[in-house]
């Protein structure tokens, strides 16, 4: 197992780490990034596999400029020796002790190479992003059902779309890209179901026109819409998912304020063969957790970590950018990996030029507003049978999870794992975790800090084939 | 060079089938009509794809003979043998490959 010592190592090159690695770099630092996926772009920036030096499509992305600048800076860090990426690996234990931060990699797809390098860096900048925030529904688990943003990774990566009927539900700016990309490749999008009211955003205008780029690309997506006759039905939602070995039909209805469907307005889509789900998102807490890291919980719900202007968390040397410091989008994303990167290649720079701090500013109140705007609805746990699946790994239902806190007194995720096994199975909690908390605090409330921290601390904060634990040489008393 | 000399051919559960080039296992086998290749271990639920990027662990098969793979992450190769476990009985865990930290029975409940 090979090791490595750097300055500053970074976890994640997507927008947020892309930006850090690069920024960090520059600033004259020895950097190791260390990344899940075969080439950088992160969840935002996926694109088709690039051969050679063939120049990615940028079609159906934003900001591919932004992405193209950061890869060619990114790359003459590689080439002057000060970058080293690290592609197609797992973080799955971080540790710090007084020389600094320690990574332990493993393959992302195993193959026949072995353990993946561990890294020591003297600073750690961490930007492992996030996934779709999901809420589980009635015949939820039928193939056909994917997350949204599974949908739009689906198709950036592959270049095909999983289906040729599509129903986009949840809330939240982001079904507008998933609907309109689906669209554009040729794809059906029978409806978009938004749970909220766009008159949510009345009260947040100052915040929402203070990043204009923002209804730029609302407008853009309202022009695809109309062009491919995609109904958006605000305050909507899916009731019951039908079929037998797959997705065949939606039931969904009109919502009052809450998400309660509304007696009488009940319909149904046939033939449908895939149902894209997003509830915003879930930062992926595992090494800031494990490494100490203070948290909150943020404007949408999520458990997100603490900073300072400088990015720097509660822990010394430990820097965290992009999702797990708010959602709040890449350009936010990016703003965030720049001083992160920059401060922890020298503690005495001056991290964000006051127009980059003013613009990440606005972006911090614009995601709020949006927050705000597009919250989870309050009563979604109405839409639930007793039979229906909380966790899919585990096959535990509702009424699994529901006895466990009325008549065991598990309020918690934790107390809940133990007792209903939800949470326990290969995923470990990252499709249900949200959802399970919520249950665990009750019809109609929000999970709690504790609970949702509960959820997302795992020992090992990926799976790590046995083998490899075994040929570490570690020991330590 | 024709679309068809491009494609990757690989098999599903003893299947022939093609694909284009630069997909992931998973997308070759939802393009050829595959939505569903894992069954539950208690139930025998049918599952395929969900999340997408390699969170929720639904999409698990067996590629060239490692098992618990997951099929929205690994590219898909010319020549791969991929397996499903809806094929043979209804999903019973393979014991062979035990992964630390997600297995149902792992430190986190024993700690």
């Amino acid at each position: 197992m090979s090791e490595l010592r750097v300055d500053v190592a970074v976890v994640g090159a997507g927008p947020a780490g892309l930006a850090a690695a690069v920024a960090a770099a520059e600033a004259g630092a020895v950097v190791a990034v260390v990344d899940a996926a075969n080439q950088p772009g992160g969840q935002f920036w996926r694109h088709r596999p690039e051969v050679g030096d063939a120049d990615p499509d940028g079609r159906g992305h934003h900001d591919w400029d932004v992405f193209l600048d950061l890869r060619r800076r990114f790359r003459a860090g590689i080439a002057a020796g000060r970058v080293q990426h690290l592609p197609g690996l797992q973080v799955w234990m971080a540790s710090r002790d007084d020389a600094g931060f320690t990574l332990r990699t493993t393959r992302t797809v195993v193959g026949g190479e072995g353990a993946g390098p561990t890294v020591h860096a003297a600073r750690l900048v961490l930007c492992p992003g996030g996934y779709d925030r999901q809420l589980p529904v009635p015949g939820w688990d039928l193939p056909g059902v994917m997350a949204a943003g599974g949908v739009q990774a689906f198709l950036k990566a592959n270049g095909a779309l999983p289906g040729r009927r599509f129903v986009v539900a949840g809330t939240g700016p982001f079904l507008l890209p998933v609907a309109a990309n689906i669209a554009e490749a040729g794809g059906e999008v029978l409806a978009v179901l938004e749970s909220s009211s766009l008159s949510n955003w009345l009260p947040h205008w100052k915040a929402a026109a203070s990043v204009p780029g923002k209804a730029l690309e609302g407008a853009e997506y309202a022009g695809v819409f109309a062009r491919h006759r995609i109904p958006y039905k605000t305050r909507s939602i899916v009731t019951a998912i039908e079929g037998g070995d797959r997705v065949r039909s939606v039931r969904w209805a009109k919502a009052d304020a809450d998400g309660r469907a509304l007696p009488g307005t009940a319909g149904v889509f046939e033939d449908v063969d895939v149902v894209g789900f997003g509830w915003g998102f879930t930062p992926q807490m595992e090494l800031p957790l494990s490494l100490g890291a203070e948290t909150r919980v943020d404007a949408d719900g999520s458990l997100v970590a603490v900073v300072d202007d400088r990015q720097e968390s509660s822990v010394p040397g430990l820097f965290l950018a992009g999702e797990v410091t708010g959602v709040g989008g890449a350009v936010l994303a990016v703003l965030e990996g720049q001083a992160a990167g920059t401060a922890a290649a020298d503690p005495a720079a001056v991290v964000l030029p006051a127009k980059g701090a003013a613009r990440r500013d606005r972006h911090r109140r614009f995601a709020r507003a949006m927050h705000q705007a597009h919250p989870v609805p309050a009563a979604w746990q109405d839409w639930l049978t007793p039979e229906t699946l909380v966790c899919r790994c585990e096959e535990v239902p509702v009424s699994a999870v529901t006895e466990a806190r009325d008549a065991l007194g598990a309020e918690d995720s934790r107390s809940l794992k133990s007792f209903a096994r939800v949470g326990m199975g290969w995923c470990q909690g990252r499709v249900c975790g949200f959802a399970a908390s919520c249950l665990g605090a009750g019809p109609g409330e929000a999970a709690g800090q504790a609970s949702l921290a509960s959820a997302a601390k795992r020992p090992f904060a990926v799976p790590v084939p046995i083998p490899e634990l075994a040929s570490l040489d570690v020991l330590d008393d | 060079m024709s679309a068809l000399d491009d494609a990757v051919r690989f098999t599903f559960d003893g299947r022939d089938l093609t694909a284009a080039p630069g997909q992931t296992v998973g997308a070759a086998l939802v393009t050829n009509g595959v939505t569903a290749w894992r069954g539950t271990r208690k139930e025998g639920r049918p599952r395929g794809l969900f999340c997408g990027i390699g969170v929720c662990f639904d999409c698990l098969v067996t590629v060239d003979g490692v098992s618990n793979q997951r099929a929205c992450l690994v590219d898909l190769c010319d020549g791969m043998e991929v397996r499903g476990s809806l094929a043979d009985d209804a999903g019973a865990p393979d014991s062979s490959d035990v992964s630390a930290g997600a297995d149902p029975d792992s430190a986190e409940e024993t700690r």
